[in-house]
């Protein structure tokens, strides 16, 4: 049985990742490991490269691990994250190019039905596409 | 011919009406890709009889589709498992989702 892509949720804000997780965790249960970083290290609005790297490792998965994001620095602070991992760990961590909380359900759509890595960050982002 | 690539080829079709409250929100929604995904037929989905067609395997697609309760959703699939496929879809409808 191979593992399900898993999906990470950063977000400037702890509520607005942790309301996400709990979205798109309502729609696939526990098919699917689904963590969230939010808010920088003193508990404020920001990014931690530290707790988005806690939060990979959390939903790790051998078949990757999808990350959505809001703002410019949930961005470049995750590609900071993925640059710090493990060197055989970085190429299956992706960022998709999606809205943060929609994006989030439809990753985790895709990947609890045992979709590979590229079909759930492209299903994310399908949703920019009109 | 030979009889499996004429299954491959044939489409078949079914129709149901949406009957639970919500109709293809979200929920239900997420619940019909992961079913159609389950079998390895093309699975299509419109709300007439002649289209337009989306892939029932898209989460993206379907919740476009927007149907509300009373619309019925037509089905048509291709593929060597494509009845058990329709059968689970139709049987997924009927049995509203499994939310009420």
């Amino acid at each position: 049985m191979t593992q399900n892509v898993g999906i990470v949720i950063v977000s400037h804000s702890l509520k607005v990742a942790e309301g996400a997780a709990d979205m798109a965790r309502q729609m696939v249960g526990n098919s699917v490991s689904i963590a969230y970083a939010g808010g920088n290290a003193e508990g404020g609005i920001g990014t931690d490269v530290a707790s988005i790297i806690a939060a990979i490792e959390t939903a790790w998965s051998d078949a990757g691990v999808a990350i959505l994001v809001d703002l410019g620095g949930a961005e470049t602070n995750s590609e900071m994250a993925i640059e710090m991992m493990q060197e055989d760990r970085r190429d299956r961590v992706v960022i998709c190019n999606a809205p943060i909380v929609e994006g989030a359900v439809m990753a985790a759509t895709e990947a609890s039905g045992g979709s590979n890595l590229a079909k759930v960050k492209a299903t994310a982002e399908e949703l920019m596409a009109q | 011919m030979k009889p499996e690539s004429e299954a491959m080829t044939l489409d078949l079709k079914a129709s149901v009406r949406l009957t639970n409250e919500v109709g293809l929100h979200a929920r239900p929604s997420v619940k019909l890709t992961q079913s159609a995904k389950r079998f390895r037929a093309r699975v299509e989905v419109a709300t007439a009889a002649d289209g337009p067609w989306v892939d029932a395997k898209s989460p993206v697609k379907i919740m476009r589709v927007k149907a509300l309760k009373g619309e019925t959703l037509h089905f048509r699939a291709s593929g060597t498992d494509a009845s058990q496929a329709l059968d689970a879809l139709v049987d997924l409808v009927q049995r509203k989702f499994g939310e009420e």
